[in-house]
């Protein structure tokens, strides 16, 4: 297709100002979890009581067939713990709108595994941080390497080809990259990893797990060694500084071609940006999800050509952007500044300068009571006592499989 | 077209050998097109791609396939000149290599 792309410019120009209707969108159905992730973006754990109920669920799915919006993916907290899950997949994909689904995988039984390797319409994501339980039950929970394992096998065992296994990379995991690629390959899966944000609970451990610059460097290498057979919601884009642009859409989509629509109704311009600085409106509002996408005031300024601020006079711009929006934000960096993870460096310059205590705080926290918040013991590999679960599929990024085609 | 695969695919989809501009073609069953601004965005549910068509002229041609004879005259009938087809026919041939369109004779 790129043949044709000189006559209307760079697509990625094109999002940048914005669709009439987001191409997929992130859809956390709960904010219920049997986990509690450290780093769950969307500080899940306990049901919110104004969650949208079935039939307003099923409201929003007749609004995004009308839209055209191809699908949607689903998370949480753990959204197969409502008691309508399935009914809302059969609802969806019935009315057109295809559902990717994030899980820990604690109900995906053998049963289960065998009707999802039966739809063409319905994908899944098991989430995993760790090769191994050490790893991997540090920051989710213990047991829950296990769990995932299992439902892997069982997705395996039932014939389903293809389906994700989610990776929020971090300190403790980048050193794991091929045994995670490893992993994926014996159960016929594929390898999805992303990039870890201070969002939700990720706010309060975000300086212990992301990646450092040496490790930031390796998995760039890693990423351009293994290219298209890894995908990466499009979420490293900060990274193609190094020098080669990644596979997919170099582009921040929020609220240009991605959103979140949280479990009470609530529209973000991302998911990874639960925050009343970019709440867009609620679904329940006066024109529903449609008016909220078309006509809110943040998306409409979202929309509009960014000035690039200081990093506009950096060589490395029209590759990064500026990168990730919420990850400057609530590390307390000006958003028309540098990444905090910034390949040249001046994110963490600029942290330096960021007082303690001055980033903005994440506005909901669902977490289970008691659930320790910080410090969190993230080397540790025994949760501590009452802190039976962990997060959910807080790793969803709405650019999840978004290929940009040949 | 061999499109039942349930997922995004792991490894390249299969390429076309060449593209028979004389066949008959059509979207495939299960690929939704939304227009927009720039041409518009093609959806395929079965293996999740999405493919962008970037002109409209080849929207045109795309949603002309499943009336016309074959692939050439589905451009003629787009406006697409002689001069112009092979530059078509490269664009057809990339969205046969991801199935989002397929030959009319297939299963």
């Amino acid at each position: 297709m790129t043949v044709l792309a000189q006559r209307v410019g760079p697509l990625v120009e094109e999002f940048a100002l914005g669709l009439d209707a987001p191409i997929c969108l992130t859809w956390e159905l709960t904010y219920a979890c049997n986990l509690a992730c450290v780093h769950c973006l969307s500080s899940s754990g306990r049901r919110d009581p104004r969650e949208l109920s079935t039939e307003e669920c099923k409201a929003v799915i007749d609004e995004l067939e009308r839209m055209q919006v191809f699908y949607v993916n689903i998370g949480g907290g753990e959204p197969t713990v409502r008691a309508d899950f399935w009914e809302l997949v059969d609802y969806a994909t019935a009315h057109s709108v295809g559902v990717k689904f994030s899980t820990n995988g604690v109900k995906i039984t053998p049963e289960v595994a065998c009707r999802l390797a039966a739809s063409d319409y319905v994908d899944v994501q098991i989430s995993l941080d760790g090769a191994t339980a050490e790893v991997n039950d540090a920051v989710r929970g213990a047991g829950s390497y296990d769990t995932a394992r299992r439902a892997m096998r069982n997705l395996a065992d039932a014939g389903m080809r293809g389906f994700k296994i989610s990776v929020v990379m971090t300190r403790q995991n980048v050193g794991q990259l091929d045994a995670f690629k490893a992993i994926a390959d014996e159960h016929d899966a594929q390898l999805r990893i992303t990039r870890l944000r201070p969002s939700g609970r990720g706010a309060d451990t975000w300086d212990e797990l992301h990646p450092t610059a040496e490790q930031q460097r390796e998995l760039y290498d890693w990423l351009v060694a293994h290219g298209e057979g890894v995908l990466t919601g499009d979420s490293f884009f900060h990274l193609a500084a190094y020098g080669e642009a990644l596979p997919g859409l170099n582009l921040c989509g929020a609220g240009r071609v991605v959103c979140l629509i949280d479990p009470v109704g609530d529209v973000y311009a991302c998911p990874f940006a639960i925050h009343e600085n970019f709440l867009a409106g609620n679904v329940r509002d006066d024109g529903g999800f449609t008016a909220v996408w078309r006509e809110s005031e943040l998306f409409a300024d979202l929309r509009r050509p960014q000035t690039g601020g200081a990093c506009r006079s950096c060589s490395a711009f029209d590759s990064c952007r500026g990168g990730c929006m919420a990850a400057k934000f609530f590390t307390g960096l000006p958003l028309d500044g540098p990444d905090p993870e910034c390949v040249k460096g001046h994110g963490a310059a600029a942290l330096a300068g960021v007082e303690a205590g001055a980033a903005p705080r994440p506005s909901l926290d669902h977490s289970h009571r008691g659930a320790p918040r910080r410090p969190v013991p993230v080397r540790l590999g025994v949760r501590p006592a009452g802190a039976t679960a962990t997060a959910p599929s807080c790793d969803e990024d709405p650019l999840a499989g978004f290929r940009p085609g040949p | 077209m061999a499109c039942a695969v349930s997922t995004e695919p792991s490894t390249p989809a299969p390429t076309t050998d060449g593209f028979d501009v004389d066949a008959a073609w059509r979207l495939h069953p299960q690929v939704a097109i939304r227009p927009e601004r720039f041409g518009a965005l093609l959806y395929h549910f079965g293996t999740r791609r999405l493919s962008f068509v970037k002109n409209h002229v080849l929207l045109d041609v795309v949603t002309a396939l499943g009336r016309q004879g074959s692939a050439r005259t589905a451009c003629a009938a787009a406006g697409v000149s002689e001069a112009e087809l092979p530059v078509y026919v490269t664009a057809l041939e990339t969205l046969a290599a991801s199935s989002m369109i397929c030959e009319r004779t297939a299963p």
